[in-house]
């Protein structure tokens, strides 16, 4: 398996490590009154911490290029053919809506 | 005051050279991280052209101004290497000193594609990695920046810890090359 890093070009798998679904971009907000009641959990911070998908199919997910430069990716590849869609750096997504 | 010695990490180790292929520590000068903050990257720009006549370089290449050479090392950042940076750089960049953190070796021969064709999983022939380039990749599993400065001239930057591994492993592949 070879990814297509955005900075470096296309590298070896074993240049980066695989840090999981692409969930933990989307950290739930922490809102100072709530957590008060709540104690700081809510279904929000379940989801992320607990609840992925496991498709058999496309699904995108983190790998950082720890052998190369440094960057966090997030990969967008199919799970039943191993086809990579997509590979981009996760500061570009930053600030846009579903990353 | 106690006076510190300064002592490479390396210190002792007579260069190697086996038929054409020449293997020795290299020595840059000041070795200084630049990583433009976020937006100034124009501005860092104005600076490095105004102090050293150099320009931020793109992703796997680097720039060079007589002994002044920045070399890229990863996501927003690049090595300015021989000389010691110009202090107006600190208002648009993180500024660290990187000098005795790194270790540099030079590795020189029409073979020397070959003995790191051992080593990294990146294609460095002259079509692929043209002179200046300067990319990150792995020497065997030791996360190195390897810098093309002339058609048959690599430079191999390490971590200082890495030193004696690295060098043990590219002497390892030059045995191999040339025994071939």
């Amino acid at each position: 398996m070879r990814l297509s890093c955005p900075l470096c070009g296309p590298r070896d798998r074993r240049e980066f490590y695989y840090y999981g679904s692409d969930d933990y971009l989307n950290r739930p907000h922490s809102d100072p009154q709530a957590d008060a009641s709540s104690g700081g959990w809510s279904d929000a911070w379940e989801d992320y911490l607990h609840l992925r998908d496991n498709p058999a199919g496309r699904l995108r997910d983190l790998w950082y290029h720890e052998g190369g430069c440094g960057a966090w990716l997030a990969v967008t590849r199919d799970t039943s053919t191993h086809q990579v869609f997509d590979v981009a750096l996760v500061v570009d997504l930053k600030g846009k809506a579903g990353s | 005051m106690v006076s510190l010695i300064a002592k490479h990490a390396l210190s002792g180790q007579a260069p190697l050279a086996l038929q054409d292929l020449h293997f020795q520590i290299e020595d840059l000068g000041p070795i200084t991280s630049i990583a433009p903050f976020n937006g100034q990257e124009s501005a860092l720009n104005a600076v490095l052209e105004a102090g050293h006549g150099l320009r931020f370089p793109v992703p796997n290449t680097s720039t060079q101004q007589a002994v002044a050479k920045l070399l890229w090392s990863g996501r927003g950042q690049a090595f300015l290497v021989g000389v010691a940076p110009d202090a107006r750089l600190a208002a648009h960049a993180a500024v660290t000193d990187q000098s005795d953190g790194w270790v540099t070796l030079g590795l020189e021969g029409a073979r020397a594609e070959a003995v790191l064709a051992r080593l990294v999983a990146v294609d460095l022939r002259l079509t692929a990695c043209p002179v200046g380039a300067s990319l990150r990749a792995q020497v065997q599993h030791i996360p190195a920046l390897i810098h093309r400065a002339a058609p048959q001239v690599f430079h191999i930057m390490v971590m200082r810890s890495f030193g004696q591994s690295a060098w043990h492993e590219v002497s390892e592949a030059m045995r191999g090359v040339a025994a071939r």
